[in-house]
């Protein structure tokens, strides 16, 4: 076969690096960067023209950054970023040469020149329509088949991980079950495959009506089919950020999962249900039955909140093990006091799990419940939402994955080392802020993708009340951190991989796929699986309530405690509202 | 596959099934049908069908 | 590394479960079903539920039903763009227009009665948000929406469209009157 055998070990990780899924990584993770910088350029014109103090753009400068704000973040920056993770763990993870990297690199170049297509359509000032591009207000025909074009190469993508699954499988690189990163990975992966299909099912009908060979395109059909696009490409980072968890707790910490059982069986149930949640966006659209509507959006009955419950106590549980075996062992939290909190990469993954969970994960739930969505629907309380869930969640997971993938991919040392440690701490705070301050506006009626919510010249105005401009204010003021943090991450991320001193690999050498096949395992396979058991020795003593991880389930019900309170004091706010029926 | 082999005290060195429910989370093309039949059935399909369902107004 | 290695047992299915997490699945798996059973125990019990009733018809049909409304039940007009305000009786059908850029008719509604109010758009999707009530609807093209609504209290309320419809979007404000 004439494939490219070349593989490097990385001295500091051990990880086997395959050369040319290497390439398709670094490849990947560059094009995100670019469109993280171009999205958070856009920010600014969003951010400081709903400060209404500052105002900055007219309506129609507003709308534009609007959108290509939300296609850069929502679309191009994670799915590139998440093309680069998937190269990672299949073949990086499975010690595996990535199959068809030639195909790889053709996906690489239609999603680039789908983002290029989609950013000139909006460019040019015809196609504001937003991420969503609701039928039937029409886009520029560029602007939908640039998103095709994108989605297929990102689908494309997906088929070359799961042939490296394959390739792995059959020339034995690993034995017995792939890691649980990849496993997650594998599950964002199915995701991707659903949403990129649900996103052809509209998208092409879509462009041909653009371009006039089909008259109508139904709105409400539209919307269905388009969120099982739009709403899935975000739990392909769901599944991606908590992979990612993972990992860092792994490579951090070498924590160790508390079981594979338990959390794959987790990943599984975001695989059957996480993307029924599209239906969170129609809960107040005429027609469909309540039936329908309160099946999918609860996932069928919660049990992909069920499966975020999990791994949010399994990652940090898993963590805490780790440090109490370390040593870490007084009272409920010395392991989590005692943790590297200086280093980014586990600061941006812990920021990014409590800001999922606590403002991310509820506020989702809240929204996603079929009478509690009157409340909010539409208003700036769902920006909130997915700032906490995409930008905190996935884009800080994403970021302190690139802390480690710095020097261990792109062979780099890291630029503005002081800098790093705060980056994290910058973004998701500055982060925390802005999806708090825009729920609490939307909590008020602010209405999203709005230009002026003083309704200037208008007749019949509507006063929102002076509390809700303060949060406007400061959700501009949280922004600013973001940003500045937004512009940090880049600084280092960039600044290290063109100009950072080069990382030289000593043990750097060709070795054939064959020679890169794991051996028989040892027999005894003892020493790592005595998590459990050891766990236990580290738990609070022999009494009543032996855990492995007590501060975690602490932690845990601090988490669930906020979340009924919330609920129900939602509940509370609707019962006062209107009769409705 | 007969690699790992569990040693089981003083029986004979024997190779325990894999349970089901691991097999299949050890099969990622039947994930694959799960994850994209599930969603398709339960929300696109139905969805669609309930709205293809809506009256005509008198 | 073990997340980011293969597990080491060639089966882990029947590895045991720690107590920490047994505990939390069982704790998150009664709360899950809680929040679901809510939502049928609010049809049952609770009285703010979206109206599932929704008719196919066309701009034009909708458009002349709302006008013969505003025809019997106008009781005067606002602005300079002579919007009509319409006083309906309780019980009737009110038909309310969404379009680019603003909402026809102004309804005037009474304190503790009930009104069938159809919201419709004529071109794009809109969304009916009453302020500072706080209700929340999308409207679209084509589907009639029909809601059982009851006011409770009087007073001036807005209405603003909260879904994106273009370059004018923010102008897309109107009033509801409670008596």
């Amino acid at each position: 076969m004439a494939v490219n055998r070349m593989f490097r070990t990385c001295p500091a990780s051990g990880l086997v690096f395959h050369e040319p899924a290497e390439n398709l990584m670094k490849a990947n993770a560059v094009a995100a960067a670019v469109s993280l910088l171009v999205g958070g350029i856009l920010a600014i014109g969003v951010t400081l023209t709903r400060w209404q103090a500052v105002h900055m753009l007219p309506p129609d400068s507003f709308y534009l950054f609007l959108t290509a704000h939300g296609l850069n973040m929502l679309v191009f920056w994670i799915i590139f970023f998440e093309m680069a993770i998937l190269y990672f763990t299949s073949s990086t993870l499975l010690k595996c040469r990535l199959a068809a990297p030639g195909i790889g690199w053709v996906a690489f170049w239609m999603m680039v020149v789908g983002a290029l297509m989609n950013n000139y359509a909006v460019f040019r000032g015809d196609s504001s329509v937003m991420f969503t591009a609701y039928a039937p207000m029409g886009a520029h025909p560029t602007f939908y088949l640039g998103l095709i074009l994108f989605a297929v190469g990102a689908l494309i993508s997906c088929f070359v991980f799961f042939a490296t699954l394959v390739v792995a499988k059959s020339e034995k690189t690993y034995n017995g079950s792939v890691p649980l990163v990849t496993f997650g990975a594998i599950t964002a992966a199915i995701i991707a495959v659903f949403t990129i299909a649900s996103g052809a099912i509209i998208l092409v009908p879509t462009f041909l009506w653009s371009v006039g060979f089909i008259d109508h395109i139904d709105s409400l059909v539209y919307r269905t089919v388009f969120w099982a696009f739009g709403h899935s490409s975000q739990q392909i980072n769901v599944s991606a950020h908590v992979a990612v968890w993972y990992a860092i707790a792994a490579i951090v910490f070498g924590a160790k999962p508390l079981s594979e059982k338990v959390s794959r069986t987790a990943f599984f149930l975001y695989i059957c249900f996480l993307q029924l949640a599209s239906a969170h966006h129609l809960l107040a659209d005429p027609g469909l039955t309540s039936n329908w509507k309160i099946f999918n959006t609860s996932y069928a009955m919660y049990l992909a909140v069920l499966a975020s419950m999990v791994h949010g106590l399994t990652v940090p549980g898993s963590i805490e093990v780790a440090q109490r075996q370390k040593g870490y062992t007084n009272g409920l939290f010395e392991w989590l006091r005692k943790a590297p909190w200086g280093n980014p990469a586990f600061s941006g993954m812990f920021l990014s799990l409590i800001g999922f969970g606590f403002l991310g994960g509820i506020s989702g739930v809240m929204m996603g419940t079929e009478q509690l969505n009157l409340l909010i629907h539409n208003t700036l309380y769902v920006p909130g939402h997915f700032h906490a869930t995409v930008v905190v969640g996935t884009t800080l997971a994403f970021m302190s994955l690139t802390y480690f993938l710095i020097p261990v991919l792109f062979r780099r040392q890291m630029m503005f080392a002081g800098m790093a440690p705060w980056q994290p701490y910058v973004f998701g705070l500055g982060m925390m802020g802005v999806s708090l301050f825009l729920m609490g506006a939307g909590t008020l009626g602010v209405p999203r993708r709005h230009w002026d919510i003083a309704f200037a010249g208008n007749p019949l105005p509507y006063e929102f009340p002076g509390s809700a401009w303060l949060m406007m204010a400061l959700a501009g003021i949280s922004s600013i951190f973001a940003f500045v943090g937004g512009a940090m991450y880049l600084a280092i991320t960039v600044g290290s991989v063109f100009f950072g001193k080069k990382i030289e690999t000593p043990g750097f050498k060709e070795i054939s796929a064959q020679q890169g096949m794991v051996g028989r395992p040892q027999p005894a396979a003892a020493p790592a699986d005595t998590t459990v058991i050891a766990g236990h020795q580290g738990g609070v003593g022999a009494g009543g309530m032996c855990m492995v991880a007590p501060g975690t389930f602490v932690l845990a019900i601090v988490f669930l405690v906020s979340f009924v309170l919330y609920y129900f004091i939602n509940w509370k706010y609707l019962s006062t509202v209107w009769p409705l029926r | 596959m007969s690699n790992a082999i569990q040693p089981a005290g003083d029986h004979e060195v024997f190779e325990e099934p894999v349970p089901p429910m691991q097999q299949l989370l050890d099969n990622p093309f039947l994930l694959l049908f799960i994850g994209i039949a599930v969603p398709t059935v339960l929300y696109i399909v139905l969805g669609v069908m309930e709205i293809v369902a809506i009256p005509i107004a008198k | 590394m073990s997340a980011i290695l293969p597990p080491p047992e060639r089966v882990w299915w029947k590895q045991p479960l720690d107590r920490v997490e047994g505990l939390w699945i069982g704790i998150a798996l009664v709360w899950c079903l809680i929040m679901f059973f809510m939502m049928p125990y609010w049809h049952v019990y609770g009285k703010q539920n979206l109206a599932n009733e929704a008719w196919r018809t066309t701009p034009e049909a909708y458009m002349k039903k709302a006008e013969e409304v505003v025809a019997k039940y106008k009781v005067r007009e606002e602005t300079d763009q002579k919007i009509p305000v319409v006083h309906p009786p309780a019980g009737s059908d009110v038909y309310l227009v969404a379009r680019l850029w603003s909402w026809w008719p102004i309804l005037e509604l009474e304190a503790g009665k009930s009104y069938r109010i159809h919201l419709m758009s004529m071109d794009w999707l809109h969304g009916f948000s009453l302020q500072p009530e706080n209700i929340n609807v999308e409207v679209h093209p084509g589907y009639d929406h029909v809601m059982t609504v009851t006011p409770t209290r009087a007073g001036s309320y807005s209405i603003i469209c909260n879904e994106y419809c273009g370059i004018n979007h923010h102008t897309m404000a109107s009033r509801l009157y409670v008596k």
